[in-house]
């Protein structure tokens, strides 16, 4: 905190964030991603009780199988390089690549989104539904769906935030004026990877 | 974050996935779910502290900022404890329940 605005010799707000001094954005988009890990951890910890406290908890690796999700993971590692080589292209002032890294990374989790699409239908024409299980507790599906959905629809917002990235990308005169926009971006895209990682081990391998 | 030097992101990339192969090859080890789960759960904690680390820039931001990032972490782990009890107490209540009914069916 270098300086401060004052009224009166009374300080209002600091010019700068004490702990991004690159941005107050890059300050609300932590805070906004340690709310939205209270969300998902709340949401873990319930399944994790949930699960410890059934009978008839189906085994996951036998029911949903692994080889898509985890290829669905790789994915994700795949579009964090992608969003981080966008951030370091744009530091070097080169627009195009930094726009292509970007789209890359779009592309990588509308991918995603679509795999996740194809695996709910499959699950849900074997009888998985939100309110029923033909392999043991209903929570099971419950649980299965709103987690993975959850995170499904922040991978969704992540393409929109993406696309409107590399719309700023584009406008901004000076490549290295949408730095920090680019940057608070990538904070959110390595959040929704982050998660992946978590929501894959609680609910698929374990 | 423009002032540092940007780590070796592919290395990162490297070790991310070589951790992921891991995780898939320990789910079939034979040590029974303790050892498994265990294993599972450290290789996906350092799988996500790797992401927030060096993806996130969190190694070169200010300590507190990971401390934030951190919390809730410690309040997943505190809720799974929390909502356990409770857990157990109604399937403690579920299985009674249907001890209880043959005998109630039989009387009738």
């Amino acid at each position: 905190m270098s300086q401060a605005l004052t009224v009166h010799g009374a300080a209002i707000e600091p010019a700068e964030s004490p702990l991004t001094p690159e941005s107050w954005g890059k300050l609300g988009m932590w805070m906004f991603l340690a709310g939205d890990a209270v969300g998902f951890g709340t949401l873990l910890a319930g399944y994790g009780a949930m699960r410890a406290t059934s009978a008839d908890w189906p085994n996951p690796l036998e029911v949903l199988g692994i080889n898509l999700t985890a290829a669905m993971t790789f994915l994700l590692i795949c579009s964090s390089v992608t969003m981080v080589k966008a951030l370091e292209w744009l530091g070097k002032g080169d627009r195009s690549r930094a726009k292509m890294f970007l789209a890359f990374t779009a592309l990588g989790g509308a991918i995603f989104v679509g795999l996740q699409a194809y695996e709910w239908t499959h699950l849900i024409q074997r009888g998985l539904h939100i309110n029923g299980n033909p392999w043991g507790a209903t929570l099971f599906g419950t649980s299965f769906y709103i987690i993975t959905g959850f995170h499904g629809l922040h991978v969704t917002a992540g393409v929109f935030y993406l696309l409107w990235a590399i719309s700023v990308v584009s406008r901004r005169h000076d490549p290295r004026a949408s730095y920090n926009f680019v940057e608070i971006t990538g904070l959110y895209w390595h959040f929704v990877d982050l998660v992946w990682i978590m929501v894959f081990t609680f609910m698929y391998l374990l | 974050m423009a002032a540092h030097k940007h780590p070796n992101y592919m290395a990162i990339f490297w070790y991310l996935a070589i951790l992921t192969v891991v995780e898939v090859g320990v789910v079939f080890l034979p040590f029974g779910k303790v050892v498994n789960g265990t294993l599972l759960c450290a290789l996906a904690l350092g799988k996500a502290a790797l992401v927030a680390m060096y993806f996130m820039h969190l190694r070169f931001e200010a300590r507190t900022l990971g401390m934030i990032a951190v919390t809730p972490l410690a309040i997943a782990t505190l809720l799974v404890f929390v909502l356990l009890p409770d857990g157990f107490a109604v399937a403690k209540k579920t299985d009674d329940s249907k001890k209880v009914a043959p005998a109630a069916t039989s009387k009738h």
